[in-house]
């Protein structure tokens, strides 16, 4: 098994209040598919708007999320899955697909001495 | 041994370097769970063939000798390394149950695993084709830079990226089922079909055909048809590089300038060929499942068959570009299509297809876009529009012998419009 980090990326400012109603029922039945498809959601977070990020460069401080762009970061998870392929079948099912995107990223593993 | 028998045991070590590279590769890497310990151990044992061989002649079977010997290779510098505590298996294998196989009875093809893990999607295009050469064919990281004219720094950078992403994401060790096999199988023959356009037409150089990529292209691709009988698509790439590249040797003149197709010297096509790949295309449309490799290569076997470019069946050829694009939405289909509408129904009609293709934009800096236009233009008589078209298409191609070609054409414009308009 290998542990995945999956961003979830929605149009700014991906409001998660905001969220429809169909979407809304898309996420509850994505922890279930997970499973079927051989997976594992390790843990996994939503993120408040965009609008209330902060994002610190050298040292100044600016309102807003690090890189401007038209989709930002609106949660995180971290899958357990046996390998990319399975990883991938369970992320292009993520609702944010849609009108966002995900990426997924193998998380580090210090290489044994 | 004598020096003839020096050579001779070279030759069968190079024979085997080109025909079992893939296949002791990809039986090694399942060994090795890793590819730079594969590659290092299956070079290895081409080094060691060479004193074996003269030694002991060559084995009856070359590819099953490196085989065992590679993967013996393998296997010491797992166990070395276990000694300093097991690293972690690079190359994924998710099939257990064929895992607890005992090697040697491991007789299903690796070669398929290493095709699809080599073109997987994860993978960027560029990464794709250069892992494909590098771990498939066996060509050296050099060699593949010049093909693809970046620096051997660059390419070296590219291939080890590309390992690392493989075993660091676990892109799996596996052929993909067959939900996902169409995808798939799709991904791996766009990587063949572009080795051999790279090669039929080196984007830029003095050389039209790097007969080498061709070769390679055509290999693996026969490679893949036996290992794949089944898959109609297989049969269409093959059937399009063959009837393609049958041509070869009529692309260019005897002073090395480009000869398109209504000017090529039919009675030297490969014959052979071409008739390999019309039975091809006939044995993919009998399937019922035809796809964009076998209509792209019934265009050209209609071509094949025809006497000449004025009776070609040119109403037939317009149908397959209609499927065609049909299945592979493309604008390059649309711009080839445009010809064949030329054909039918004239050049106006065609001209109106380009007008409609310029718009879309996606062929911004495509130099077959104005040298279609300037050569419409041209058939239409309307010399100054189309001299200007051919210089459009001349500042977008490197290519010395297509550069040639359209400057020739361009000169005739200008002579033509400047005759015009002293009559006028």
């Amino acid at each position: 098994m290998a542990q995945y980090g999956i961003f979830i990326y929605s149009p700014a400012p991906a409001d998660p209040m905001e969220l429809t109603p169909d979407y809304v029922e898309l996420l509850d039945r994505y922890a279930a598919q997970v499973e079927e498809l051989g997976g594992q959601i390790v843990t996994g977070f939503a993120l408040q708007p965009s609008t209330t990020a902060t994002a610190i460069r050298g040292d100044v401080v600016t309102d807003g999320p690090f890189v401007e762009a038209k989709e930002v970061v609106a949660g995180f998870f971290v899958l357990e899955a046996p390998d990319l392929d399975v990883a991938l079948r369970i992320a292009k099912l993520n609702p944010a697909t849609r009108d966002g995107g995900v990426e997924v990223r193998p998380l580090f593993v210090p290489p044994a001495e | 041994m004598s020096d003839g028998g020096t050579a001779a045991v070279e030759r069968a070590v190079a024979d085997a370097h080109r025909r079992e590279w893939a296949f002791v590769l990809a039986a090694t890497a399942r060994v090795a769970g890793d590819f730079d310990v594969a590659e290092e151990c299956v070079q290895d044992a081409y080094v060691a063939a060479l004193d074996a061989w003269a030694r002991d002649g060559v084995p009856r079977k070359p590819g099953a000798w490196l085989t065992a010997t590679a993967k013996r290779k393998a296997l010491d510098v797992l166990r070395r390394e276990r000694v300093f505590r097991s690293k972690m298996r690079l190359l994924v294998e998710p099939d257990e149950a064929e895992m607890d196989e005992t090697e040697q009875d491991a007789v299903p093809d690796d070669r398929l695993r290493l095709i699809f893990t080599c073109c997987h999607p994860a993978l960027a295009r560029e990464a794709q084709v250069a892992l494909t050469l590098r771990l498939v064919c066996g060509v050296s990281t050099g060699d593949i830079a010049r093909a693809f004219l970046v620096s051997e720094p660059t390419m070296a950078a590219r291939v080890t990226r590309a390992k690392k992403k493989i075993s660091a994401a676990r892109i799996p060790y596996r052929v993909p089922g067959a939900s996902e096999l169409p995808e798939r199988l799709d991904a791996a023959l766009t990587v063949i079909h572009l080795l051999y356009t790279t090669g039929h037409t080196a984007p830029s150089g003095t050389d039209l055909v790097r007969a080498d990529l061709v070769d390679r292209a055509l290999n693996l691709t026969r490679m893949l048809l036996a290992l794949m009988p089944d898959e109609p698509e297989v049969r269409g790439l093959l059937a399009l590089l063959l009837v393609t590249d049958a041509r070869r040797a009529t692309r260019t003149d005897a002073e090395g300038r480009l000869l398109v197709l209504e000017d090529q010297d039919r009675s030297a096509w490969d014959r052979a060929a071409i008739d390999e790949g019309r039975r091809l295309v006939v044995d993919a449309f009998r399937t019922g499942r035809v796809g964009r490799y076998a209509l792209q290569a019934a265009i050209p076997s209609l071509h094949a068959v025809a006497g000449s470019y004025a009776t070609t069946d040119w109403r037939q050829v317009l149908r397959l570009y209609d499927e065609l694009l049909k299945v592979w939405p493309s604008p390059v289909v649309a711009l080839n299509r445009a010809v064949a509408v030329s054909m039918v129904r004239g050049p106006d009609a065609a001209l109106d297809e380009i007008e409609i293709l310029e718009r879309d934009g996606r062929l911004a800096g495509y130099h077959y876009l104005p040298a279609v236009r300037a050569d419409l233009l041209r058939r239409l008589g309307r010399h100054r529009e189309s001299a200007t078209a051919y210089r459009a298409a001349l500042d977008l191609t490197d290519n010395e012998a297509e550069r040639e070609f359209l400057a020739a054409r361009l000169a005739e414009a200008v002579d033509s419009g400047s005759d015009r308009s002293s009559e006028g």
